[in-house]
């Protein structure tokens, strides 16, 4: 069952909840923190209006810098605004930043502490129709192997929103991963929301309905935590209890709710729109095998590229649909000793 | 900064002179590193650190002092030699150059030593950086100036072309920019011109809407002029070609770029110090 301390949507399950794009929350988060603080800049490289940067163009144009098709100019810029007191937030595609500029990021805002944002927008393979080369699905984990990064990637829109914020009261270098295709709007502005902080969204109690106590956690990501609920909720339904985390932060990881969870559970699946290497995926299976080593199952992209489509089409060929994730939960069941 | 008298300019031509030694007593005690640009550079380094910048070394943190960004930091031994006769660390942490546990990092590492502005190596990204620092100040209405220094090879870097046309785009809001590319010929592989061709230079920068002023980078009156003409140009960024003879001052390594990125060993050293405390055979009596 939902929990109820997570404040979810009351509509959550219903077929006309709200549908956004988590970049809408990034558009709005940056208004709010450039309305909290002069100094957070933004800039982009002409894509604008799609990372919804825009939106604080029209409202700081002074502190807004139009870099033209030039990621890493857009990153490097950042750098020297950020070692001068500003707070730049940079808007691409994901594919394009981090994906062009990786070294710049690495040597020019990470090594060097620079206080720069970076908002790759149209992460994961729902960016649909664009194919592929648009598709960024290594953005994770090319952000999470950088000493001093800090990688949030938010389930919705709210939530995106409060990352956004987030990282402009945070010092220090940030990766922010958001989504082109609207998404269910699941979370409210009541949902906790704490940098570094996994957020238990659902758990089965194993009183009052068919479903023992929780024998998978499913620590998810993004846009497919919503996917992990309605599986989990099925789940329920079948007689297989579960847990479901909401992990929003990808570094640092929050150990303690994924460890206690881990050890009540027995088994894990993660559920990320990202390759299965080296993203969440990675993150957490790296931690277990530290710690608590146990049987996984990886739901996202298995080592291949995408390609285009309609992004339900995507993500129900490439294995990430709520039917998936029940079948990644059966079958680590299965390993369990 | 005023212009020079010639009492100050031969204290600046005798400090040069000084930092390309500790530059060579560096590299012979690193075993590593480049030789070739930092003695280049030891002119205008010597320019922009007893002359031309306003800064602090006691408070390197202080928030009006001008910025110096090196964006080729393999040259970082000028630099390193430079900021330490200063005063911004003690001279004999040179000796440490490259070594474990130093401040002093193959190439500079901000937030390891006191004065560095940026963290550099990986080429062609140090004038997007100095444009993003000259935006900053824009945006607080500071008066500081942005330097960059940059290496002529760094110029076949896509970034260096985004950034030029990025400040070019920007006209008088960047005049608080200025450019000076070590234009000394030579890259790793070979000169420039053969291993990939960069002229015209002026022509292309100003086709990208900057001012270009060439000099030669080893006259400092005349380097000093240039950084002054600089300021004085209100409508656009400045870049100012400086032309440098690599491994100046030791005549075994001056224009071969054999030397870009090596050392010399202790008894080609000997002979380089040698050669410039003598200032190649035209002093008789040997001066520390």
């Amino acid at each position: 069952m939902l929990n109820k301390s997570a404040k979810l949507s009351p509509k959550i399950f219903d077929k006309d909840i709200d549908q956004k794009p988590t970049r809408d929350g990034y558009g709005q988060g940056l208004v709010v923190a450039g309305e909290k603080n002069p100094n957070v800049v933004v800039l982009c490289a002409d894509l604008t209006e799609s990372t919804r940067s825009h939106l604080f163009a029209e409202k700081f144009p002074e502190r807004f810098f139009e870099v033209g098709v030039a990621e890493q100019n857009l990153a490097t810029i950042a750098s020297g605004l950020g070692v001068s007191g500003k707070i730049p937030f940079v808007s691409s595609y994901a594919t394009f930043s981090p994906g062009r500029n990786w070294e710049q990021i690495r040597t020019t805002i990470s090594y060097n502490d620079s206080n720069v944002k970076i908002a790759g927008a149209h992460a994961g393979i729902s960016v649909g129709p664009d194919g592929a080369t648009h598709q960024a699905i290594e953005d994770i984990a090319t952000m999470r192997v950088m000493a001093n990064m800090k990688v949030f990637v938010p389930c919705d829109a709210v939530e995106a929103e409060k990352a956004t914020v987030a990282a402009a009261k945070i010092w220090g270098p940030v990766y922010l991963r958001f989504g082109r295709e609207k998404m269910p709007v699941f979370t409210t502005e009541e949902t906790p929301f704490t940098p570094g902080k996994a957020e238990i969204f659902w758990e089965s109690s194993g009183k009052g309905s068919r479903a023992k106590k929780p024998q998978v956690a499913i620590i998810g990501c993004g846009s497919l935590v919503h996917n992990a609920l309605l599986a989990a909720k099925d789940l329920e339904e079948e007689g297989i209890g579960t847990m479901v985390i909401n992990n929003h932060t990808i570094k640092p990881l929050d150990e303690k709710t994924i460890l206690e969870a881990a050890e009540r559970c027995g088994a894990v699946v993660t559920v990320e729109e990202h390759q299965v290497l080296g993203g969440l995926g990675g993150a957490i299976s790296e931690l277990l095998a530290r710690k608590l080593p146990m049987p996984m199952e990886f739901v996202g992209m298995q080592n291949t590229f995408g390609e285009s489509g309609e992004p339900k089409e995507l993500i129900e060929k490439y294995g990430m649909g709520a039917k998936d994730i029940k079948a990644a939960v059966k079958k680590v069941l299965k390993r369990k000793r | 900064m005023s212009a020079l008298h010639e009492k100050k300019l031969k204290s600046l031509e005798e400090m040069a002179n000084k930092i390309r030694q500790d530059i060579i007593s560096s590299l012979v005690e690193a075993k590593s590193g480049h030789s070739a640009g930092p003695l280049g550079m030891a002119d205008i380094f010597t320019a922009f650190y007893f002359h031309i910048l306003n800064h602090d070394p006691k408070k390197p943190d202080w928030p009006e002092r001008d910025r110096l960004v090196l964006s080729n930091g393999h040259i970082c031994p000028v630099l390193y030699a430079t900021l330490a006769n200063a005063g911004y660390f003690p001279m004999e942490e040179l000796m440490t150059l490259r070594k474990l546990d130093s401040r002093l990092q193959g190439h500079p590492h901000r937030g390891s030593l006191p004065g560095l502005e940026t963290t550099s190596g990986p080429l062609g990204s140090g004038i997007s950086q100095a444009i993003g620092m000259a935006l900053a100040a824009r945006l607080d209405k500071k008066k500081q100036r942005i330097y960059c220094l940059t290496s002529d090879g760094e110029h076949q870097e896509g970034n260096t072309w985004e950034a030029i046309m990025f400040a070019g785009k920007q006209k008088s809001k960047l005049n608080n920019l200025t450019v000076v590319m070590d234009r000394n010929n030579i890259q790793i592989d070979g000169f420039t011109e053969e291993v990939m061709p960069l002229e015209p230079l002026r022509d292309k920068y100003e086709s990208f809407g900057w001012h270009v002023i060439e000099v030669s980078g080893h006259d400092i009156e005349e380097f000093v002029a240039a950084v002054n003409e600089a300021k004085a140009i209100y409508e656009k960024p400045t870049v100012i070609i400086a032309h440098t003879i690599p491994g100046k001052g030791v005549s075994f390594m001056e224009n071969d770029y054999t030397w870009h990125g090596k050392p010399p060993k202790p008894e080609e050293a000997e002979i380089a110090l040698k050669e410039l405390r003598t200032l190649e055979g035209r002093i008789k009596s040997e001066h520390e």
